[in-house]
């Protein structure tokens, strides 16, 4: 390529790659350093550590209450997963495919969790769970995780079907298909990959909740992401290094995973 | 047309189960709590506008209001001067390489926000990683003050939403024609005219919806506010937080998160509105 390097390009390229480079560096590096910092020896939190040992992760092992509270989130996260996406594809297949004016009214309605302060809901659902006898439970729970991480598979799943040709589905059902057959045997497939990527992205966000999970749950349902939180909170317990870095490593792994079977980021884009 | 065919087959009933859910689990949790926020006290119900004047009466609890809002305001800023280089670069890598950044700009989203937080921790303190490097490149003598600082949050907050905002406009982007940044260099515009005059205002749309989402998600980073703001500076959500557990006031906590919500609407509203105007310009 010819091109003329000039002032106007060269400061171009150096502004645009420069605030690239250091969105890119801020991206890795805290998760970097931190993980490094979980293998220390001592009992601080010094980066970079003077020596490293797996004594923090085998410590983990005697933590009680952190791995229940794992435990917790991990069941609530699956329960929530799986309310979101049966709950979010049925309305996906309503929406998607209707520009009448309801249709419009409701998916704003559905993704509104995204945008109200989540903290507030969570609030309203202290209130509104103990009226009804539901409060600090594990479906109080699930329910108040479900009401914010649907709007995760009701996204991709709409942006699935859009992408959908609707011939495929007149085809199938021209030839005989039931809607029912219809919808296992052609629509399920073709949307599936969009259907993976929103319900990975709801038990990650559930798994990781705070706002609602603050108000709803107590010393029986407690939950990692809190319990971690009050544990830096009070005194920076080495552990809890330990604890994101299994995390980490874990919520890398299960990205691979979805980015080799759903195509995590050619849904994302 | 499309949605006549599906409201025809009665399709729109597929929506019940959703909408139902939400009319129970979403929509009445609000709804009780607006009613609370009309209560005079926890245990008394008699209805009374009282919370409502003694948050709008006093500046102690405006200023908090007003501080959350505006750090939303800065962090939302920071973002979007670091995310947009990085998705107008993104969309001119090759397949692998964007697969690669796009990978890297994830993995903060679905890594858990306490945790992210905590790196920061690590990183900011006066031994901490930014501190050493900035005194061994020479460009200051004593440690900044990070932990504990504005600064310090709305830095942590940038960091943390950056997916946030580079996704949107990463996918705005990409639906741009490649012919007009061409068409433009070829008419003899430089790279910088070519940004301000073809890009940018192609990017609105993505741009907008990057802002609305960082700022949201921003306002109401609880983890992030009270652990790198400590316990001096003071936000929305901690507040309610307090207010609620802490001094088991109900109504006060419920007037603030229904005032907070307005006013988190408000600003989404008003973010819209500037990118629905500035779209009538470029067309207009």
């Amino acid at each position: 390529m010819a091109r003329r390097i000039d002032a106007d390009a060269l400061s171009f390229g150096l502004a645009i790659g420069g605030l690239a480079s250091i969105a890119v560096v801020f991206l890795i590096a805290p998760t970097l350093i931190l993980l490094i910092t979980s293998f220390t020896d001592s009992e601080s939190l010094k980066f970079p550590p003077s020596g490293y040992s797996f004594r923090w992760y085998a410590a983990l092992l005697d933590a009680h209450q952190l791995l229940d509270a794992a435990w917790n989130s991990l069941v609530v996260a699956v329960w929530t997963t799986v309310l979101s996406v049966i709950l979010g594809v049925t309305a996906a297949l309503a929406i998607g495919r209707s520009r009448a004016p309801w249709a419009k009214a409701l998916d704003s309605l559905f993704m509104s969790p995204l945008l109200l302060p989540a903290l507030a809901f969570g609030f309203g659902a202290l209130i509104y769970f103990n009226s009804i006898g539901l409060a600090q439970s594990m479906i109080g729970l699930i329910f108040g995780h479900t009401a914010v991480c649907v709007p995760f598979v009701l996204r991709n799943s709409i942006a699935a079907l859009s992408q959908l040709n609707p011939a495929m589905q007149e085809a199938s059902e021209s030839l005989g298909a039931g809607s029912l057959y219809t919808f296992r045997r052609v629509t399920l497939p073709l949307i599936a990959p969009g259907v993976g990527a929103g319900s990975f992205i709801a038990f990650m966000s559930s798994f990781d909740n705070v706002p609602v999970s603050l108000f709803l749950s107590d010393a029986r349902t407690q939950m990692l992401p809190i319990h971690l939180w009050e544990i830096i909170e009070t005194n920076l317990d080495v552990r809890t290094a330990a604890a994101s870095g299994v995390i980490v490593v874990a919520t890398l792994v299960l990205m691979i995973l979805a980015e080799r079977f759903a195509g995590l980021t050619k849904q994302l884009r | 047309m499309a949605g006549g065919s599906a409201d025809e087959r009665g399709e729109w009933r597929l929506a019940l189960p959703l909408a139902a859910f939400f009319l129970l689990f979403f929509i009445a949790p609000l709804a009780v709590l607006a009613a609370w926020s009309f209560y005079a006290a926890t245990e008394t119900h008699t209805l009374t506008l009282a919370q409502y004047a003694k948050f709008l009466g006093d500046r102690f609890t405006l200023g908090i209001l007003w501080n959350t809002l505006w750090l939303g305001v800065e962090a939302t800023l920071v973002c979007l001067v670091f995310g947009y280089p990085l998705a107008w670069l993104a969309i001119r890598l090759t397949p692998r390489w964007q697969a690669a950044l796009l990978f890297v700009v994830i993995l903060p989203i679905l890594t858990s926000v306490v945790v992210r937080t905590f790196a920061w921790i690590v990183m900011l303190g006066s031994q901490g990683v930014i501190n050493k490097t900035l005194i061994a490149i020479g460009l200051i003598d004593t440690p900044l003050r990070l932990l504990y600082t504005e600064t310090g949050v709305v830095m942590v907050l940038a960091q943390v939403q950056m997916p946030l905002m580079v996704l949107p406009i990463m996918a705005t982007l990409m639906r741009v024609d490649r012919n007009l940044f061409d068409a433009s260099a070829s008419l003899g515009a430089g790279a910088w005219r070519t940004l301000w005059k073809v890009t940018l205002p192609l990017s609105i749309p993505g741009i907008v919806a990057g802002c609305i989402l960082v700022y949201a998600a921003c306002v109401t980073a609880f983890v992030t506010h009270t652990l790198i703001g400590g316990a001096r500076l003071i936000y929305m959500p901690l507040y309610i937080y307090q207010q609620a557990t802490g001094a088991n006031d109900w109504p006060f906590a419920a007037a603030m998160s229904v005032i907070f919500m307005v006013a988190v609407l408000f600003v989404v509203y008003l973010l819209n509105l500037l990118g629905r105007t500035s779209k009538g310009q470029i067309y207009g």
